[in-house]
């Protein structure tokens, strides 16, 4: 009975879409602006019949009822109920249940926040939401109905949930990533309701900025937490591999954070308008382009859904009715948006463009990377792969790249940029930072035996430190000329925080790059192993069994020069559903270093295969992401002082 | 000049999407189909239950029949298994390939859950899995009455699945038969 | 309005020549790092560039896995049904690696016809069970029916 509740409301719910993307239309025909009034109330309805949806699929989890298909293959009966719960969202159906979910929590947001929106923009901006809901619901009824029965005889008992997914990370990242995925569909509908309207206006873009960081926030939160996950549940201690999956959510981050960041600009000057547009256009076409790209199984990867060609071209269709039409619309009406020109001169805007361009390159680098293998199958020249090093040799450069014009634009002004006064005030930090990252790469070289000089390391200490002393010079400049005001202005805290965090995750990149030592090495009770000074007695093995699978720990003292480190507990479980094995690796960490032990295979009767690591600054990685999604969640509470009277300017 | 720019990314998307096209055309579940219309391969293999010889040519039936791959491990066996009951009891024969199982464990299931095979054949180490292209269970394959393959679907056969990929084609075979 | 054009002119050139250049240089390093896949068979006929990092896949041959030292050094034999090819890898094998399942190695050709192998890989689905590689597997067999 659930279920066909679950279904009706989203049956519902697409009737209430429907409504939603006529309202404007509605109130042409009749001439009267008042319809407009209605789309809020009915972003509402929709947020409820979804809402409800969604918590009629979690209790048919919770409740252990088979008879429904999707319970049945994702949950069994002595799954932990907190798994049956984040199970709803565990396979394709359910998560792009989730999706939608999500989408219509946005939609709402969008209907009751921003309280100067005028009613006719906002009416616009959720009627180009109501067809994105529409495609998605549309998909999830016909193709993939979470709410399916199995009849007439449902199964006593269900599969099981995957035992990679039995894990906190799996609670929190696809609902964190798919904020952020479905949040850009926000500055999309901004985008092609300003491209409805007339001409463009800066409030309108004011009222859209908050919306694109946001989304940014929570995207950046979700492929942070998805890479964390990935390092301590996928067992072998990477936390970036250049899978399908991982490229599909980076790609729109990348776009999204030169939105972001064109959207000041187009705020502030009132430049680069189209250019804008077209960015928010493109951020949300590649989140749609991620989710054909993984749910259609058009690519293999580790992530890879059950594929089903139907599905992918639905995906497909939804994917050209959605983009195609609003970059048709841009190239029909982009016109319509007269920007200033281009400011001259080396003023900030010219060095954010200058990011946004590497920003987009890099994306389409990544694009042709990603879909090579398929163009290469398409024209049978051979099934392949493309490796890491493509993507390294690409993004580091890149990276470096963008983060010297960060600290350039942070020290250059809006208005009249002038070259020798950017040049003047970057020399300080520009040397300070050089300074810096050779001193520290010594420093390190001499005093321990066990990292050797590394080119990698230096630059990185380099880079890191340009973007924090470059901020640091600014504050300081700021405080000297008597602006402390703006020192307490959300935007520029959340930028500082951004910055400083990717900072952190450049230095966490790099020096866990340069300097983790990994040994794999065949262990057996009783045992030591030296790794980077670390030594590692392999105590025993024993044995412990969970509620759905059979475990074994090694027990692994760790200590470093004769001071006690503390016991790692790597683990091998092995689920009775499926056959499943799952390794889980032990890490010990305090914020400079992580020691991670896993256990591979038995060999023989007691010694087993085991990998060691000592990985350095490899938590900045993370620090550094969750600063940068602070730092958008913080920048999009600035309250912008726009003035009703600015409507009409 | 500034209208190229504007439809520059409408013409990228073009090609793009007429490339991922192509690319669903080219989908991997595409390519089992080249086995339709081609004889059961040869085997030579024991029954689950009584361990009797058992080769293709003893499984040319005077109906068609479903071959149906399954194991004890695989957990979507479990969900089809209900719908196989169902289909034996309407008279439809099903053969089972019991596919790199465990003796014990495979009859035990079959106690357990009801049999709605004819027989099963046992393939311990996949050999006629192999031969046949199977990359998983479960798996069903439509046979017609000369041993000739008419359908494969790869993954649980539910009574969606059945009405409509299997009913009708197996209906036309069972008509000819007649 | 002529020098504004002409400035534009020379912008657009030079973002055409810049996008140019990054284009080749695109194409030459996703060449050099296109890892070709190719099956046992294919290795033996000798379709491969020597000295190419190349991914060959298959079903790991019952009884072929061994340790010959006592490090983590580890031989066995990927199959096609046709012809099999050893591989020699060092390190720790995936989980779900296991005789008569289906493995992906990436590594070079040594000179005694072996696959000197970085990485192996074995893949499943959870959804569907399928105790071999699909891609791999699908891949050798379409290409054995394409031959019958």
């Amino acid at each position: 009975m659930i279920a066909e509740i679950g279904q009706l409301s989203l049956i519902l719910a697409l009737c209430t879409c429907a409504l939603m993307l006529f309202i404007p239309i509605l109130s042409i025909q009749f001439q009267n602006e008042s319809w407009l009034r209605l789309s809020a109330p009915l972003a509402l309805n929709q947020l409820f019949f979804a809402c409800f949806s969604f918590v009629c699929l979690s209790l048919c989890f919770v409740f252990d009822d088979f008879s429904v298909k999707y319970v049945a293959q994702n949950s069994n009966s002595l799954l932990p109920l907190i798994y049956k719960v984040s199970a709803v969202w565990g396979a394709h159906e359910g998560s792009l249940l989730l999706w939608i979910f999500v989408l219509s929590g946005w939609t709402a947001a969008v209907a009751f926040l921003g309280a100067n929106i005028t009613v006719k923009f906002r009416s616009h901006v959720l009627s180009v939401l109501a067809a994105v809901s529409i495609s998605f619901l549309l998909f999830l009824i016909l193709t993939s109905n979470p709410f399916d029965r199995i009849l007439p005889i449902a199964p006593e008992d269900g599969g099981d949930l995957n035992p990679l997914l039995q894990d906190f990370g799996l609670i929190v990242h696809p609902p964190l990533l798919y904020m952020g995925y479905v949040g850009l569909a926000v500055p999309f509908a901004f985008a092609v309701a300003l491209l409805f309207s007339e001409r463009y206006e800066k409030v309108k873009m004011s009222w859209c900025r908050p919306w694109i960081n946001v989304s940014w926030a929570f995207l950046t939160a979700g492929i942070t937490l998805g890479s964390w996950w990935a390092y301590y549940e996928l067992g072998w201690g990477g936390w970036w591999f250049w899978d399908p999956v991982e490229n599909a959510s980076l790609m729109p981050w990348l776009v999204a954070t030169a939105l972001m960041h064109s959207a000041s600009v187009s705020e502030k000057k009132g430049t680069v308008v189209s250019w804008t547009i077209l960015l928010a256009i493109l951020a949300f076409s590649l989140s749609l382009l991620g989710t054909f790209l993984v749910r259609s199984g058009i690519l293999t990867s580790v992530h890879a859904f059950a594929s089903d060609p139907e599905r992918g071209i639905f995906l497909l269709i939804i994917f050209i009715v959605l983009v195609g039409s609003s970059l048709f619309l841009f190239a029909l009406k982009g016109h319509h948006l007269v920007s200033k020109p281009a400011s001259k001169g080396w003023t900030r805007e010219f060095f954010i463009i200058m990011n946004n361009m590497l920003l987009v390159s890099i994306t389409t680098i990544i694009l042709i990377g990603t879909l090579y293998p398929l163009l290469s199958d398409i024209l049978n020249l051979g099934k392949i792969s493309v490796g890491p090093p493509y993507f390294d040799f690409f993004f580091v450069p890149t990276t470096i790249a963008i983060a010297v014009f960060m600290g350039m634009s942070v020290s250059s002004r809006w208005n009249n940029g002038n070259f020798d006064e950017s040049l003047q005030r970057v020399v300080l930090p520009g040397f300070a930072s050089i300074a810096l990252g050779l001193v520290t790469v010594v420093v390190i070289d001499f005093t321990s035996s066990s990292y050797d000089f590394s080119w990698q390391a230096l630059i990185t200490i380099m880079v890191a430190s340009w973007i924090v002393l470059t901020l640091c010079e600014d504050i300081v400049a700021k405080i000297r000329s008597d602006k402390l005001k703006i020192l307490k202005n959300k935007s520029y805290l959340g930028m500082t925080l951004a910055h400083t965090g990717l900072a952190l995750l450049i230095l966490g990149v790099g020096l866990s790059n340069s300097y983790s030592v990994q040994s794999d090495l065949l262990m057996s009770p009783g045992k030591r192993a030296n790794v980077a000074g670390y030594d590692f007695l392999f105590k025993e093995l024993i044995k412990s069994d969970g509620p759905n699978y059979q475990s074994r720990k090694g027990i692994f003292e760790v200590s470093y020069n004769d001071r006690d480190q503390g016991v790692l507990i790597p683990e091998k479980r092995s689920y009775f559903s499926g056959r499943d094995i799952m390794t889980e690796a032990g890490i010990r960490t305090n914020i400079l270093k992580d020691i991670y032990v896993s256990l591979g295979e038995s060999v023989d009767s007691d010694s087993w295969s085991v990998r060691l690591y000592v990985k350095p600054m490899v938590r900045f990685i993370w620090i550094g992401g969750f600063l940068i999604a602070c730092g958008g969640i913080l920048a999009s509470l600035n309250r912008r002082n726009v003035k009703v009277s600015s409507l009409n300017s | 000049m500034r209208k190229i720019f504007l439809i520059f990314p409408l013409i990228l998307f073009i090609t793009i999407t007429i490339f991922l096209y192509k690319g669903l055309e080219n989908d991997p579940s595409h390519l089992p189909s080249a086995l339709i219309g081609k004889n059961l391969p040869q085997f030579e293999l024991e029954t689950l239950l009584d361990r009797e010889q058992i080769t293709d040519k003893d499984i040319l039936l005077d109906e068609p029949f479903l071959l149906n791959v399954w194991a004890t491990w695989c957990y979507a066996c479990r969900l089809e298994h209900a719908m196989l009951n169902e289909l034996a009891t309407e008279g439809i024969i099903i053969v089972g390939l019991n596919y790199k199982d465990d003796r014990n464990l495979a009859n035990d299931w079959l106690n357990q859950r009801g049999n709605p095979y004819l027989f099963s054949i046992f393939d311990s180490n996949g050999s006629l899995g192999f031969d046949l292209g199977v990359y998983g269970a479960p798996e069903t394959y439509l046979v017609d009455r000369k041993g000739v393959i008419r359908h494969k679907r790869v993954g649980i056969v539910d009574e969606h699945i059945w009405l409509s990929e299997f009913q009708e084609l197996y209906l036309s075979l069972k008509g000819q038969n007649e | 309005m002529h020098p504004i054009r002409r400035q534009r002119l020379q912008i657009v050139a030079l973002i055409f020549l810049l996008s140019a250049c990054a284009a080749g240089l695109v194409i030459y390093v996703l060449g050099q790092n296109a890892n070709f896949f190719f099956t046992p068979s294919q290795i033996l006929a000798g379709e491969y560039r020597s000295g190419s990092t190349i991914r060959v896949g298959g079903m790991v041959v019952e009884g072929s896995v061994s340790r010959p030292n006592e490090n983590l050094q580890t031989q066995f034999t990927l199959t096609d049904g046709k012809t099999s090819l050893d591989i020699v890898y060092e390190g720790i094998l995936p989980d779900l690696f296991a005789e008569n399942e289906a493995a992906i190695a990436t590594g070079v050709m040594s000179v005694s016809n072996k696959l000197i192998a970085s990485q192996v890989l074995a893949k499943h689905d959870e959804n569907y069970t399928p105790p071999e590689l699909t891609e791999t597997m699908d891949f050798i067999r379409y290409s054995d029916y394409k031959v019958q």
